[in-house]
């Protein structure tokens, strides 16, 4: 066993427990916040980063070994172009069904917010 | 070689995570949350899978991985999308 | 060729995708993301009018890596927020950002950065496209995070995009 793969054994077990204890805060950030948006913060960040950790691990492992594998990358990546998609999906839902924050501001530019400019209506 | 502790570490945290959002699943006061409780803990589900295929020693479990992203993020989309319209296809 | 290749960059885009998919080299993946570049781009190009116009490649990839390195800065910040912040004390705040920007691909590249990064969270855009609604989980000055949403990443999308 060289030093290289001491380092390497190290950082890794590093990552991991990091990643756990983010993924452990993004859930645990769901049951302390006290409002719904609020609750939308936690897990789009937290959550991610745990998942990231645990795909850089795994990338860092194969390679470690020689092998070359870019699926992680891949995970990484949807995950990263997704989770905005599903946030601003469920903040729209939560917008529209009157449990996000009350005061909602006004649009600086005079239309209205889009989510409540047209009544959903039946196609 | 301590990967394998640091394997059982993040092994725990992810249960503690997945009994949290069971609990929240189930008092979760608004139907956003639950939703949102879903997409979570398809999310740690994926980094469990990744974390097998790490203690396997396979690659095999990432394509489970990556079609398990997909479909949690259609799902939470088409959840959302019930939610805002009332329907889901148009 | 034109014809053939509505959208280049989405066409070189899908063979990346394809190949990160498969996950080895071979020549029939090759071909296989060949036709795949060529058909899926034709099917769709009817939702797709004009091509985005980036004047900066090298300036989207700066970009990126500015914006991975605030996600990591933002879980600390986050996670400081959830685990230590006394619930009462936790000052959320809506924050309405007028945009500048105007291509659409810029502003939902703005959108999903404000999501993932320092406890700011896209949460609907104005009904004419020119404003976004942000949700911030401790925002004590409001004004303070919107100049700096306005000159961290909505300057640098502006140089990138027009």
């Amino acid at each position: 066993m060289t030093a290289f793969d001491t380092v390497l054994d190290l950082v890794l077990s590093a990552l991991l427990v990091g990643g756990g204890i983010f993924a452990l805060v993004g859930s645990y950030g769901l049951i302390r916040l006290p409002r719904p948006m609020q609750r939308l913060h936690a897990p789009t960040k937290a959550t991610t980063i745990g998942v990231g950790a645990a795909l850089a691990v795994s990338a860092l492992d194969r390679l470690g070994q020689g092998q070359v594998s870019l699926q992680e990358l891949l995970i990484t990546l949807f995950l990263l172009l997704t989770a905005p998609v599903s946030a601003l999906f469920l903040a729209k839902s939560l917008i529209l069904r009157g449990e996000a924050d009350p005061d909602l501001p006004p649009s600086p530019t005079g239309a209205p917010w889009s989510t409540l400019a047209t009544p959903p209506q039946d196609p | 070689m301590i990967l394998p502790y640091a394997l059982g570490v993040f092994l725990g945290c992810l249960t503690l995570a997945f009994a949290l959002n069971l609990w929240r699943l189930f008092t979760a006061p608004t139907l956003a949350d639950r939703i949102l409780v879903l997409d979570t803990m398809t999310v740690n589900a994926i980094a469990l899978v990744v974390l097998y295929g790490i203690w396997a020693g396979t690659g095999l479990y990432l394509e489970v991985a990556v079609l398990f992203a997909l479909t949690s993020f259609v799902g939470t989309v088409a959840y959302c999308r019930y939610l805002l319209r009332g329907n889901i296809i148009e | 060729m034109r014809r053939l290749f509505p959208h280049p960059y989405l066409s070189l885009t899908l063979v990346v995708l394809w190949f990160l998919l498969v996950n080895q080299w071979k020549l029939g993946s090759l071909v296989m993301a060949v036709i795949l570049a060529t058909v899926i781009p034709l099917l769709t190009s009817a939702w797709w009018p004009d091509r985005p116009r980036v004047k900066r490649p090298f300036g989207l990839a700066a970009y990126g890596l500015l914006v991975l390195w605030d996600i990591i800065v933002a879980n600390f910040q986050v996670a400081r927020i959830v685990l230590f912040f006394p619930r009462d004390r936790i000052r959320s705040a809506w924050i309405p950002i007028p945009l500048d920007l105007t291509s659409p691909e810029a502003i939902s590249l703005l959108a999903g950065t404000i999501t993932m990064t320092p406890g700011t969270l896209t949460a609907d855009l104005s009904a004419d496209g020119r404003a976004l609604l942000v949700h911030a989980l401790h925002a004590p000055d409001p004004a303070a995070v919107r100049d700096e949403i306005k000159s961290r990443y909505e300057a640098r999308l502006q140089r990138i995009f027009e």
